[in-house]
């Protein structure tokens, strides 16, 4: 990978001179501690355009799920030798380290999952069931990834609960007129923190406000949040918070809940085994302390090792600035891509409330085509649906192309992306 | 930029896609879907004396998809139902004539795949599709 000075790197068309201040990320430094942006692909450099669908990992991250197994891998919570207690002793100092990152109020309400699906079914299964009723509605957004979607629907069939839904604007931000009205009778408030499609932060402070006068409970979807800016969930103030590991330079396999601890301690056991008991007789069982009761079977131990050190990575940058780096570049990008002849660009068009990810559709060339066609040139973009089909229904559109990026990307490859987008509309248009 | 999998044939069919329409008393109205990419496709079938005799399709997709489709109703026009039963994936991959990467397969064998459906033949094992 050839390394450019990100200082001049496609400055031209305006990016604000905040990239240049002290607090901007070195992303020249960055890059060199990603070993995958140094191969090629296709013959070219790679430009990894889809860390919305999951991020590249650092050494710091990879060298952690290496130091674990060969120094010291041995199951948590159980043995009384060494390496048992060292194994331990990082998981554990993973769970301060999240708890940490989001400002829980208690390491006791980080409670490992394997990724947001799982937190939002661990949820669905163990506060739906015994606190959604029928008659009840849950309110949902039309922008929802399908695991903030689907569980809620299994929900709905099993208790008699009714779905409700928030609508976008043409710009797909979240058309909050009559709010409060939607609100009545609600039970359960959940929506992403940021839309994995669209890239539209959505009005959180507004939206956990309005459901709290209504007496609803919230739960956030922050997948696309998390790994992208400063989270805080005291000050959030929701009640179920999930995020996923492998979206902020962590392992796949690892994924957070975070709850508030009243709610946690009310709530049955999701998975029942191992691990997740205090005292078990051939007839009865009664629980673990929190956050354990909910982490039944053995864990993804080194994985949540890693993402421990994905955290330690991540805060050696700066949230604030790993947002503002992301802001720069959807402005830089917006910017680019409103050029393109027959491209038509969804989301936000305010860099302010657009996170790092641009989904857009070309008059000619259908997204899966232009995803292969570009990959030639070493640009890895996703295509698809994004598991988001019911907001693929109200764009119009079957599938959409989308470019994402995070602390690795400069403005360049949003350049290249822009120059592969004009030759793949050539292949079509002759 | 050049590419194999785009070459004109294809970009030709996807353009300007044979038997491209419906029928409107069409014995068999098959839709068939690839939730990967989006893309759709509706058969239309008009059996005549055991034969395939009029097939046309509606759809939109990616270029792959589409251009198979148009490239299937050429291949199966006229021939015989009980032979279309059993019409092989790779007759169709072969007629394409690029090569078709994993993550493609399922667009470039959507029309043949919904035409199987259509006359009540199983969808061939697609473990390379996967």
């Amino acid at each position: 990978m050839i390394e450019k000075d990100v200082s001049n790197a496609g400055m031209a068309r305006g990016v604000p001179p905040v990239w240049a201040d002290g607090h901007a990320l070195d992303v020249g430094a960055i890059r060199r501690q990603f070993p995958i942006l140094k191969r090629e692909v296709n013959g070219h450099p790679l430009v990894y355009l889809d860390s919305a669908n999951t991020s590249q990992k650092p050494e710091p991250v990879i060298a952690a799920l290496d130091d674990y197994y060969r120094r010291y891998n041995a199951n948590i919570h159980r043995g009384v030798y060494q390496i048992a207690e060292e194994a331990t002793a990082a998981y554990e100092a993973a769970r301060q380290k999240v708890a940490r990152f989001v400002n829980a109020r208690s390491v006791r309400e980080i409670v490992f999952t394997r990724n947001v699906t799982e937190a939002i079914n661990l949820v669905r299964y163990s506060w739906g069931r015994a606190n959604v009723h029928r008659g009840d509605r849950i309110l949902l957004t039309e922008m929802e990834h399908h695991s903030n979607l689907v569980p809620w629907q299994l929900l709905a069939a099993e208790t008699g609960a009714e779905l409700d839904f928030l609508r976008i604007d043409s710009q797909g931000r979240l058309d909050l007129e009559g709010l409060d009205r939607k609100l009545e009778g609600v039970r359960l408030l959940a929506f992403a923190h940021q839309s994995n499609t669209l890239g539209t932060i959505n009005p959180v402070p507004i939206l956990v406000a309005a459901a709290r006068r209504a007496g609803a409970h919230v739960l956030i979807d922050g997948a696309q949040a998390v790994p992208h800016m400063p989270v805080d969930v005291q000050a959030i103030g929701a009640d179920f918070y999930g995020f996923t590991g492998h979206k902020m330079c962590g392992p796949t396999g690892i994924g957070v809940l975070w709850a508030r601890r009243e709610l946690l301690e009310a709530m049955p056991p999701f998975l029942a085994g191992g691990e997740m008991i205090k005292r078990v007789s051939l007839r009865n069982a009664s629980w673990n302390e929190l956050p354990w009761k909910f982490e039944a079977g053995t864990q993804a131990i080194a994985e949540a090792i890693g993402l421990g050190a994905a955290v330690d990575y991540l805060c050696g940058l700066g949230m604030a600035a790993v947002r503002e780096h992301e802001r720069a570049l959807v402005d830089y990008a917006l910017e680019r891509m409103q050029d393109v002849s027959g491209i038509t660009l969804y989301g936000p068009q305010d860099p302010d409330l657009h996170g790092g990810a641009i989904s857009f559709s070309l008059a000619n060339v259908h997204p899966h085509d232009l995803a292969t066609l570009i990959d030639q040139e070493g640009i890895a973009v996703r295509a698809g649906h994004h598991c988001t089909q019911p907001l693929m229904e109200t764009l119009g559109v079957p599938a959409t192309t989308r470019a994402s990026f995070y602390v690795y990307n400069r403005p360049d490859e949003v350049d290249q992306l822009v120059g592969a987008i004009g030759r793949a509309q050539k292949v079509f248009t002759g | 930029m050049s590419s194999d999998l785009y070459r004109e044939q294809i970009l030709e069919h996807y353009r300007n896609p044979h038997n491209f329409g419906e029928i409107q008393d069409a014995d068999i109205t098959q839709e068939g879907d690839n939730p990967l990419c989006g893309d759709m496709i509706t058969m239309y079938l008009k059996l005549d004396d055991g034969r395939l005799g009029s097939v046309k399709f509606r759809g939109r997709g990616c270029a792959i998809s589409q251009a198979s489709a148009s490239i299937l109703t050429d291949l199966v026009m006229g021939r015989p139902v009980d032979e279309l039963k059993r019409f092989p994936t790779q007759a169709l991959l072969d007629e394409l004539g690029i090569p078709i990467s994993p993550a493609r397969m399922k667009c470039a064998t959507l029309s043949v795949n919904t035409l199987r459906v259509a006359l009540g033949a199983g969808v061939e094992d697609e473990d390379d599709a996967d």
